[in-house]
């Protein structure tokens, strides 16, 4: 509802509304831009891309003839060329993480790669590849070097982690700008990053409405890729591969010409889009989401040098249930991290009637619960607040404040809201000084909550059972189904980061 | 149709020769069914790409040279030497399937739409042809008799008539585009209904035609044929249902004014009326635009410029959650505090002035966290 | 009345024929899955309460497998109500305090851990609760409402069971998930598949058996929701015409009574309201929903049954509605004496019964139909929770909201179609609902 308003609010005032307070996206210090184009028909035929870390200076590889096998694993040799040591220059200096409760100690890289790229589809590239590049074998009818599957299995890495809610390993520009402004036109045409950089960022004297209006004419901005613009092929790209099967002396450099002409622009747009996401002070948990990016990369890159196996081009039955879990439990906990860093966010869910807002007018902090086998503390307190108290007894509440503090709605009366309070309060009879709410503070509670349950057991994929199709042939996670987790992500149950308060 | 409606329609058209149906056009009838500037605009067979461009927002789709051939080549790979690519797909995923009897190509020669018409429906009204190439069908389309000209093969199994579609798209991994699929699955729903009016027309038993069709695409990352079924059976009644209503053109046809035309004025549909009256002609005939049709209709970018200022041209996801308030301008009075115009949006002006106080008072800072 | 008796017993028969034949496949042990397809109201829990007795009578040890807390306090209320000697197990968690259905019963044991429960002939678990349980194998596992249950929970649970009789409403909502899960779809294993799709896939020989007569939902009903929502499992109602009935005591006044008599006059009612766009909490339409609960227990109504005649009190009437903050405005418009009327989403009405529903149509007021509001199994939950009578409540405009929505649902390959069309089972409902006003 307030992105809505805030949709309308732009397209009233021509320029871009920001959606959000902080920046909830990580910007690294050393990002990899990836600008990529294929040919259109194909599954995938790359044709051409700009990558680097360097704004000031991309690479430019092409594939002249991209349904020439070979020029397109010289494309991926070429790509890997300039990705592998990006990722390799990630891997200095560690950190100790305590795990398992202080017990044991994790070590983590203290940087992870951060690749951008311009839309989903750019995501969709990655994935794609690295799909036809994973498997490639060094020997046989048609050995690649070792860089090629190896490239395959960090984009696989890559596309992967993208899908999950919060990660920052691989970023599609749009999607990170519209998850934090609002522009005065559609989610589909946002898609199309020119445009949607228009509106957000217009250039000197233009509303972002005609900035955006301008940035749609493939002739005059060309699209920020994949897909080509088809005037393009037919007119320029069409022609200038004929020249170069036919032998044409000229005909690589103008190609090679046409297509930096194609991409440059999308180049600059995902650096000026980093810029403006690198600007936004970050919310307080970024650095922790981070972090288990930081976790992941750290585990897939051990995963990888102790030889380890390409990603199964299926899901087992097993590691199917696995990921979902961890996907389903990385959205609860990025949905509320966003509420808790950002007034805005949580503004939503007040409208929304999921969380209020109000003042302490009442507390009972040493409040115990008597009617049990032992005795707890269970402090209650009266808020009193603007907000539409909706919700119905009972319904658990939490405190962006005070995230270990589990509250229940014990009974709304008007204007006032009485909850009882269980948990974050030290071990002693009475609570810790300031653990409980005073009277005249200012609280806001939510219905947003991350209650781990206990990790989930999900059976060994060799004890697949029989409602779902019994063991795989190759629970070992070789080609091309099974393997139970995916290297890199943490165990299952591991417990998440702890999440700063205040 | 009645002759007025004829009339009516060659009218709104102007002189120009009739853009046809095709299963693309009849497929986009349940892409947005309420619209009726594409409804009277198709029914009267106006040249849509041409108005678009004569009222200054052309369409911006077209097809790369690379897609289009590489469709033709992965074609041409399905159907080489006798079909035998498309006969070992079928007789591998329909176990039991006997597709080895003759196939027949209804595509070739220089006969009239009539006579083709005649020969396809002799020859898939009888039971010899395992394979039918190029047949011509036809389809009541709002009264009207539509010719269609699928690229397609109807394969016989079991007694049964199935469509078949070649699409150059990929199936990787099992796993196709969904959205791909999914004009796939109404283009081939709409060869069923063609297919069944055929069957019917020449006495032979409509239901003979399966609503299953077979879906040939590329497999991964290269040139070898692979085969899906498509369950059509949503789209088939989808379709009809629509069909079923557009035999109504004749109502929407008399909301309009008696003049009404979308001629662009000279010899044979040339333009000579100023494209600003084209506009304003245009403009009597409702739209309904949502941001999709840009993917979808020849005009959607002249559509898309008469809805700004509304809620529509922001999404109708958006608009819903603005409370149904179809412009933006009143959002924002709304929003500001504003008494509502209509009584009926009362409710939406409230949480609109709401939302917007919340908005403010989190963009201003007021709400540093407490503790 | 010997005809309406007759036929009662001939429902009772077939109804019977149908357990039967489940219980003999059971005992056959032929199949390791058994799989019985169950309209709403036709003694779902009933048979899990046979089959459950009747396995333990075989002495194997059974694990009874439910969705939530209330459902499982539901089967051992049941369970061991039906035989004071069966022992029993509560499993859950360390927090649960016996509620006093369960509390009552001298024969169930609850505990956190099985080797606590001290080895019952049967023990029952939420799906959450047996997914932490890490040891042990049942014989026999009965799963319920196992079309509400996603596969990826009945993979954690299956390895605790060699056989299992999985028992649901194959029209209720479908299992959802709050992220993308495009990347299994089509996958045989897909999480987000029903436990029961799941199962018939990997294993499509098992038998499926079909509950054939709804006990709950009275004839003027079960003939329209078969058809609009079970299109391929017809049932019927286990009463005839007449024998379900009730009328509203007080005298009418206005549009609310209209609309409440026709509901007792015909089991359905279309409360219109003039057409408006709205935000989803539409006052006027929760404020229509609140009075007519408040309507009928203020004019005060009299249901008879099969079974008996009695007040239509607060209790025995629920307003149902798509979204939460709906169900707010609803309950925050019911007036005082009807506060005790049961207010919920379409989620948490699966599995209740109630004697009249007031629905608040999921597509009332809104521009634009999506596929949330269209999903068959919501309005089918919505409308099939009554022995007596459905009202729903709707602004005028939705045949052509219906009409206008754009068929643009992504296709997956080898993914089951899933029947009935949301947006075909709506047209059926509201031709009907058209056709009984007034």
């Amino acid at each position: 509802m307030l992105s809505a308003l805030a949709r309308a609010q732009a397209a009233a005032t021509g320029v871009a509304q920001p959606l959000t307070t902080v920046g909830h996206l990580h910007a690294a210090a050393a990002p990899l831009v990836c600008v990529p184009l294929a040919l259109a028909g194909e599954t995938l035929a790359p044709l051409a891309a700009l990558v680097g870390t360097d704004r000031a200076a991309p690479r430019l590889l092409v594939v002249p003839q991209p349904r020439n096998r070979d020029l397109r694993f010289a494309f991926a040799a070429a790509l890997a060329a300039e990705v592998l040591p990006y990722l390799d220059a990630r891997r200095g200096a560690t950190e100790d993480v305590p795990a398992d409760r202080g017990r044991q100690v994790r070590v983590r890289y203290l940087d992870a790669p951060q690749v951008w790229v311009p839309n989903p589809g750019g995501v969709e590239f990655v994935r794609l590849l690295g799909r036809s590049l994973r498997f490639r074998r060094t020997d046989g009818e048609h050995p690649v070097p070792a860089a090629v599957p190896r490239l395959g299995c960090w984009l696989t890495f890559l596309a992967d982690r993208a899908e999950l809610p919060g990660s920052a390993l691989l970023v599609a520009a749009t999607a990170a700008l519209g998850a934090h402004w609002a522009t005065g036109q559609s989610a589909v045409e946002d898609a199309h990053l020119p445009a949607l950089l228009a509106w957000i960022d217009p250039p000197e004297g233009r509303t972002g409405a005609g900035a955006a209006a301008a940035a749609e004419d493939p002739a005059v901005t060309p699209p920020a890729g994949p897909a080509t613009d088809p005037a393009f092929d037919r007119d320029v790209l069409a022609p200038l591969v004929a020249a170069y099967d036919r032998g044409a002396p000229d005909a690589p450099g103008r190609l090679a010409a046409a297509l930096r002409g194609q991409l440059t622009p999308a180049w600059d747009a995902v650096w000026r889009a980093y810029d403006l996401l690198a600007a936004l002070p970050p919310g307080a948990t970024v650095a922790a989401r981070w972090g288990q990016d930081r976790d992941a990369f750290t585990g897939y890159a051990a995963h990888l040098d102790e030889g380890g196996l390409p990603q199964p081009r299926h899901d087992s039955a097993v590691a199917a249930a696995a990921r979902l879990h961890r996907l389903e439990r990385a959205a609860a906990t990025y949905a509320l991290q966003r509420a808790y860093d950002d007034p805005l966010v949580l503004a939503d869910h007040r409208l929304a009637g999921e969380a209020f807002r109000g003042e302490v007018v009442l507390a009972d902090p040493t409040r115990v619960d008597d009617s049990g086998r032992r005795p707890v503390l269970r402090p209650r307190i009266t808020v009193r607040s603007a907000d539409p108290l909706h919700l119905a007894p009972g319904t658990a509440l939490c405190a962006p404040g005070r995230p270990k503090q589990r509250a229940t709605l014990v009974s709304v009366e008007g204007r006032d809201a009485v909850l009882e309070l269980r948990g974050g309060m030290g071990r002693g009879r009475t609570p810790e000084a300031g653990s409980v709410p005073e009277v005249g503070e200012v609280v806001t509670y939510t219905t947003l909550t991350d209650a781990f349950a206990p990790a989930p057991a999900f059976p060994a994929p060799e004890d697949t059972p029989w409602t779902h199709g019994g063991p795989p042939a190759d629970p070992a996670g070789g080609d091309p189904r099974g393997g139970a987790e995916v290297p890199g992500d943490p165990p299952a149950g591991a417990p998440p980061e702890p999440v700063p308060a205040g | 149709m009645t002759d007025t409606v004829a009339a009516a329609l060659a009218r709104v058209r102007g002189p120009a020769a009739p853009v046809r149906h095709n299963a693309r056009t009849i497929a986009a009838l349940t892409g947005n069914p309420d619209c009726r500037r594409r409804a009277v605009l198709d029914a009267a067979g106006v040249d849509k790409t041409a108005l678009a461009q004569y009222v200054g927002h052309p369409a911006r789709y077209g097809q790369s040279p690379f897609a289009i051939i590489r469709g033709h080549a992965f074609e041409a790979r399905v159907k080489a030497d006798g079909y035998a690519a498309l006969r070992a797909l079928v007789a591998a995923k329909l176990p039991g399937a006997d597709v080895a009897g003759p196939a027949v190509d209804l595509g070739d020669g220089g006969a009239d739409n009539a006579a083709r018409y005649a020969r396809t429906r002799a020859v898939l009204g009888g039971d010899e042809v395992a394979l039918a190439d190029h047949p011509l069908l036809r389809l009541s389309v709002a009264g009207q008799h539509v010719y269609l000209e699928p690229d397609l093969v109807a394969c016989r199994v079991a007694g049964r008539l199935h469509v078949v579609e070649v699409k150059s798209f990929p199936v990787l991994d099992g796993r196709a585009d969904p959205a791909k699929v999914a004009a796939a699955a109404v283009q081939a729903a709409v060869y069923v209904l063609g297919l069944r009016e055929l069957r019917a027309a020449g006495g032979a038993d409509p239901d003979a035609v399966a609503t299953d069709a077979l879906l040939v695409c590329p497999r991964d990352f290269g040139h070898e044929p692979t085969v899906a079924v498509l369950d059509l059976r949503r789209q088939v009644a989808v379709l009809r249902r629509q069909l079923r209503r557009l035999a109504r053109v004749a109502d929407l046809l008399a909301d309009l004014p008696a003049d009404f035309t979308v001629d662009l004025g000279g010899e044979g549909g040339a333009p000579a009326r100023p494209p600003g009256a084209v506009a304003a002609a245009l403009a009597r005939l409702a739209a309904r635009y949502t941001p999709d049709c840009l993917a979808a209709c020849e005009l959607a970018y002249h559509c898309r410029a008469e809805a700004a200022g509304s809620t529509a041209a922001l999404g109708p996801a958006v608009r819903e959650e603005l409370g149904g308030v179809p412009d933006v301008a009143a959002v924002l009075a709304y929003a500001d505090g504003a008494p509502p115009a209509d009584p009926t949006q009362a409710e939406a002006a409230a949480v609109l002035r709401r939302a917007a106080r919340l908005r403010a008072e989190a963009l201003a800072g007021a709400a540093v966290w407490e503790c | 009345m010997w005809q309406a008796a007759g036929m009662e017993s001939t429902a009772a028969a077939r109804a019977r024929e149908v357990t039967d034949a489940v219980l003999a496949d059971l005992a056959a042990g032929v199949h390791r899955g058994v799989v019985v397809d169950s309209p709403p109201g036709a003694g779902k829990s009933t048979l899990v309460v046979r089959a459950a007795r009747e396995l333990a009578a075989t002495g194997a040890a059974t694990m009874i497998v439910a969705q939530t807390n209330e459902q499982v306090d539901d089967l051992v209320d049941r369970i061991a109500g039906a035989d004071d000697r069966l022992r029993l197990g509560r499993l859950s968690a360390a927090d649960y305090r016996p509620t006093p259905r369960v509390a009552r019963h001298r024969n169930v044991r609850v505990a956190a851990k099985p080797a606590d429960l001290d080895a019952p002939a049967v023990t029952v678990g939420t799906a959450a609760k047996w997914a932490t349980v890490a040891e042990g194998t049942w014989p026999w596992a009965i799963v319920d409402e196992a079309y509400q249950m996603r596969a990826d929970a009945l993979l954690r649970v299956a390895p605790r069971f060699d056989r299992a009789l999985f028992v649901g409403d194959p029209g209720q909502l479908d299992p959802f998930s709050t992220v993308d899960t495009g990347r299994w779809t089509g996958v045989s294993w897909d999480p987000m598949q029903s436990a029961v799709a799941v199962l018939l896939r990997h294993n499509p020989d098992l038998p499926l058996h079909r509950l054939p007569v709804s006990w709950r939902l009275p004839p003027s009903a079960a003939a329209v929701v078969a058809e609009a929502f079970y299109p391929d499992a017809p049932f019927t109602a286990g009463t005839a015409p007449g024998v379900r009935r009730w009328a509203l005591d007080g005298p009418p006044v206005d549009a609310y009574d209209d609309t409440l008599d026709t509901a007792a006059r015909t089991g359905w009612a279309l409360h219109s309201l003039p057409p408006a766009f709205t935000p989803r909490t539409d006052a006027e339409a929760a404020a229509a929903c609140a009075a007519l609960a408040g309507r009928l227990l203020s004019r005060g109504a009299t249901a008879t049954c099969e079974r008996t005649t009695a007040p239509v009190t607060a209790e025995r009437i629920a307003v149902g509605a798509a979204h939460r903050d709906q169900v707010a405005a609803i309950r925050s418009a019911l007036p005082p004496h009807a506060a005790q009327v049961t207010v919920d989403t379409a989620n948490r009405l699966q599995g209740r019964e109630y004697d009249v529903t007031i629905v608040l149509h999921p597509l009332s007021g809104r521009r634009d139909a999506t596929a949330f509001h269209l999903e068959a199994g919501r309005l089918c939950v919505l409308t099939s929770r009554h022995r007596q009578a459905c009202v729903v409540v709707a602004r005028a405009g939705i045949p052509a909201l219906l009409d206008a929505y754009p068929s643009r649902e992504p296709v997956h390959l080898d993914t089951p179609v899933r029947f009935p069309d949301g947006w075909a089972a709506h047209h059926a409902l509201l031709e009907h609902l058209a056709a009984t006003a007034h």
